[in-house]
């Protein structure tokens, strides 16, 4: 029994040097999630606050219409579907998918962001920019200075969530040819007709990141609540 | 000082502020009472244009602050305003409430600033909050440091929007005195008040608002004295 279960560890990792393929694979998995968090913590905030500035104002009127299309297009249709039209329509001379599959989940996520962060300004009481403008600040340093801080503040614990289901779903990355992990233990699994342990790999080694995840932003949640305690 | 020419308010069909023309001298001390939905926030927000008049003209220091063409930004930081609900800034020290607005308009550097805003706390003797946050502080506290940040910009002239209404009574005498500290020393104020006693003490005039007009003004001796208009009466007559 303890030999088969070696022997099976060593189809796996070890034959052909196939742990290095898990090793690719995490690499692309974290390159791809974490690029394409900054490219949606962009979109999202930029999205978040033209809605905002037309709602308060009523300017913008072309530019919150697009926004808004944007919203209901990436939002209602399924990520894959997504990614393969990114890779085989818009990118279609695209060699290497790995960018792709940044932009393609970064522009996902920039619209989930938006609205977190759109919640997140309003909930900030009108009197800190009623302040913030009385004291003589333009509206973009009032936004800046004064409401961001406090909406970041607020819609932490979402965006945290966002990040993970942003980082879960990289696992549909195989469908444009990028061995990330999912895909290389998919790969070892055809390759060495050993389905568990390659299968729980991949599992554990997400949960594991998940875990480092979660416990770095309660670090940033505390850093933020500093005030709070004052 | 400023300068109301035919100001009109209207939030959709409502009609809050009813051509409005008045104006206020540099040192005076104007207090603004009536009974609530009678204009007289809006058309303290209205000086400063947080809320943007329908038509009519606003003048601060000889500038029309209602053209389009006038750097409002700039405007308004001559301007001090105090809130009801303080609104300081909960995720900034007291400090950096003071000097943020200085240092970001390069009013000041940071060193000065900060030592305006030592001066300042020292004054109303909170110097040893300086870098504390806001949350830590009393209703009092808070509209004491929400009045010297505005001080900290210099301003030419101060409004209070109804700043003690918000306060648990023991805290009242604190903010007015601090109030009537800077009134003493010759701050030109427009004050929106419920505090009946204040403004008669305070004030160098007192204007009565109803249904969006100023329907009476007077020095404040004459105005407790003798009022005219039968609302302003039976408005007394409930409130004293």
């Amino acid at each position: 029994m303890f030999e088969d279960f070696t022997h099976s560890l060593y189809k796996c990792f070890i034959v052909k040097n196939r742990y290095l393929l898990f090793v690719e694979g995490i690499q692309n998995t974290l390159l791809i999630a974490l690029v394409a968090v900054f490219i949606g913590i962009a979109i999202g905030m930029l999205i978040a606050i033209i809605r905002v500035y037309h709602q308060q104002t009523g300017k913008l009127k072309f530019a919150n219409a697009i926004c808004g299309l944007y919203l209901t297009v990436v939002r209602g249709t399924p990520m894959v579907v997504q990614l393969l039209i990114m890779y085989f329509v818009i990118f279609a001379s695209a060699r290497n998918g790995i960018p792709v599959a940044m932009m393609a989940f970064g522009i996902n996520s920039g619209a989930y962001v938006a609205e977190i962060f759109r919640a997140g300004i309003q909930a900030v009481d009108k009197g800190q920019t009623e302040a913030g403008r009385s004291l003589g600040l333009s509206n973009g340093q009032t936004m800046r200075h004064i409401v961001m801080p406090q909406a970041i503040k607020n819609v932490l614990p979402a965006l945290g969530n966002e990040f993970i289901v942003l980082f879960k779903e990289t696992a549909i990355v195989g469908y444009i040819a990028i061995v990330d992990l999912t895909r290389a233990a998919d790969i070892i699994r055809g390759q060495s007709y050993e389905a568990f342990i390659p299968l729980f790999t991949a599992a554990f080694l997400y949960l594991i990141i998940v875990i480092i995840l979660t416990q770095l932003l309660k670090v940033a949640e505390r850093r933020l609540a500093r005030s709070d305690r004052g | 000082m400023i300068e109301v020419k035919n100001l009109y308010k209207k939030f959709g069909q409502l009609e809050v502020l009813h051509d409005i023309t008045e104006t206020i001298n540099e040192g005076e001390k104007v207090v603004i009472i009536g009974p609530s939905g009678s204009g007289k926030s809006t058309f303290l927000r209205c000086l400063n244009l947080l809320e943007e008049p329908t038509s009519g003209e606003i003048y601060f220091l000889g500038q029309n602050i209602t053209d389009k063409s006038c750097d409002i930004d700039k405007m308004r930081s001559k301007m001090g305003m105090v809130f009801q609900l303080f609104h300081l800034f909960p995720h900034k020290t007291i400090l950096e409430n003071i000097t943020m607005a200085p240092i970001l308009l390069k009013l000041m550097s940071k060193k000065q600033a900060e030592e305006k805003a030592y001066g300042l706390l020292r004054r109303i003797g909170l110097d040893d909050k300086a870098l504390t946050y806001p949350g830590k502080l009393s209703g009092g506290q808070k509209q004491r440091i929400a009045i010297i940040r505005s001080l900290a910009m210099n301003p030419d002239v101060m409004l209070f929007d109804e700043p003690t209404s918000a306060l648990d009574p023991e805290m009242i005498g604190e903010v007015l005195d601090l109030i009537h500290e800077l009134a003493d020393e010759g701050m030109t104020m427009v004050l929106v008040t419920h505090e009946m006693g204040f403004a008669r003490e305070v004030g160098t005039r007192i204007l009565f608002m109803d249904e969006g007009r100023i329907v009476e003004q007077n020095t404040p001796a004459e105005f407790f004295a003798n009022p005219q208009n039968p609302r302003l009466k039976s408005f007394l007559n409930a409130v004293l």
